[in-house]
């Protein structure tokens, strides 16, 4: 299997669109995994009965093959990104949530404790205390849910969308390597990219952590 | 919409839609073949290499970043790509399957065996256990219940990349999918999907049924 690199040098528009695309199809997964997933952990973490219902779910709906829920969603949004962003939504919700909940879960109770003792109201626990806390272990999921979306988004391809997925779809069509392997590729370094902004983001939101270190 | 619920549930329900070899009953066991025999020989790998990187605490580099890396991939892309490679043979589709669930059993096992605690393990040693001992007498048992979820991971990825896999004329119930798609049958697609949910959430259930009555003596 050879390589074609002048099909490579001919479509570095289309690349880098479908690129930008790929990556705006997980982010936007991701950020509207964590306005959901947020709260319901917010949830989970405090109403003992409501926390195993919502693992519970999440983990039914992380069972389902991603093109499964794809195509379930076409009744509802069709051939379009929408679709596509709900069902990558749906599938960081298991990362997200479970991570968000122990991240809670591990903050110490004689912190929160003090922080009540010094007359700080519950919203602004959770928020000044629990949740800054909490964060390396939600930005663990946030990482995780990211790459695992960037890999996804590429499912999508059969509904006429995901990204550089497309590159697999038309290699196939024309038995055609190139570009198959030019979206695997670039995937992969997505994936690493990303993970590494995401690294980065962690470190500046912590600079607690780095004192320590 | 109601039009369309009541056409799937009869899709769902016609006998002639189960009989013959693209009916659903033969897609069902086609599927259900794949998935169990991938799993099985990807377990056949990633445990004893899992197992073995946990014992020895050599690899573990290799352990952790696997996992990570299986993620990152895209199935899609990488079914294709074998497909093509191998000079459209279905074969080499079978071993993407299995390599694509190794790195979940390899990277749980070695999870699971990292997480025994180092003063059980030089307990047994204390008492004149030997290597392979610690290993299969203490550290396995302790370490099978995050093994066990390895395994269902894997298989949940099984089922998925060979729905993914049907593209690439797999059979299975992928097809469903993919050839309603081709003939913008709707109900199909639909039906395919649902099936193919069907099958990830009972199998995944069974495994963790399975897993309940193994540790049913074990409290905590």
């Amino acid at each position: 299997m050879t390589i074609d690199w002048s099909w490579i040098g001919d479509h570095t528009d289309d690349l880098t669109s479908l690129t930008f695309s790929h990556l705006q199809a997980a982010l936007t997964a991701v950020f509207l995994g964590l306005l959901i997933s947020l709260p319901l952990a917010v949830v989970a973490h405090r109403v003992r009965p409501l926390r195993g219902f919502l693992l519970g779910l999440s983990n039914v709906l992380f069972t389902i093959p991603s093109i499964a829920i794809f195509v379930l969603l076409l009744p509802i949004s069709g051939l379009t990104r929408t679709t596509t962003v709900i069902g990558l939504t749906v599938y960081t919700l298991v990362v997200l949530l479970r991570n968000t909940v122990e991240g809670l879960d591990s903050v110490p109770a004689k912190t929160k404790e003090a922080a009540k003792a010094m007359g700080t109201r519950p919203l602004r626990t959770l928020l000044t205390v629990e949740l800054p806390l909490a964060l390396p272990v939600i930005m663990a999921g946030v990482r995780i849910a990211t790459v695992m979306s960037i890999s996804l988004v590429s499912v999508a391809t059969y509904i006429g969308d995901g990204g550089l997925g497309q590159l697999f779809t038309d290699g196939f069509q024309r038995d055609f390597p190139t570009p198959v392997i030019v979206g695997v590729v670039l995937t992969l370094l997505l994936a690493v990219v990303a993970d590494a902004a995401l690294v980065a983001l962690q470190y500046v939101l912590t600079p607690w952590k780095r004192r320590r270190a | 919409m109601f039009e369309l619920f009541k056409n799937l549930a009869k899709w769902l329900t016609s006998g002639s839609q189960w009989a013959g070899t693209d009916g659903i009953a033969h897609r069902l066991a086609e599927h259900l073949q794949y998935s169990l025999l991938a799993t099985l020989i990807a377990a056949a790998i990633g445990l004893p290499l899992g197992l073995l990187i946990g014992h020895t605490g050599k690899g573990a580099f290799l352990a952790i970043n696997l996992a990570s890396f299986g993620r990152a991939l895209p199935t899609v892309g990488l079914v294709v790509l074998v497909f093509l490679a191998s000079g459209l043979s279905m074969w080499p589709v079978y071993i993407a399957l299995v390599a694509l669930a190794v790195p979940s059993i390899v990277t749980n096992t070695y999870a699971g065996m990292t997480a025994v605690d180092p003063d059980v393990k030089d307990a047994a040693r204390g008492q004149g256990m030997r290597g392979h001992q610690v290993l299969f007498q203490v550290e396995l048992p302790l370490a099978l219940p995050l093994i066990m979820t390895g395994l269902r991971l894997a298989l949940i990825q099984v089922v998925s990349t060979a729905t993914v896999a049907a593209y690439v004329s797999f059979g299975g119930l992928g097809r469903f999918v993919f050839d309603g798609l081709a003939q913008r049958d709707l109900v199909q697609v639909l039906g395919g999907a649902v099936l193919v949910a069907v099958v990830a959430i009972v199998l995944d259930l069974g495994l963790s049924g399975l897993q309940r009555f193994l540790f049913r003596h074990r409290t905590a």
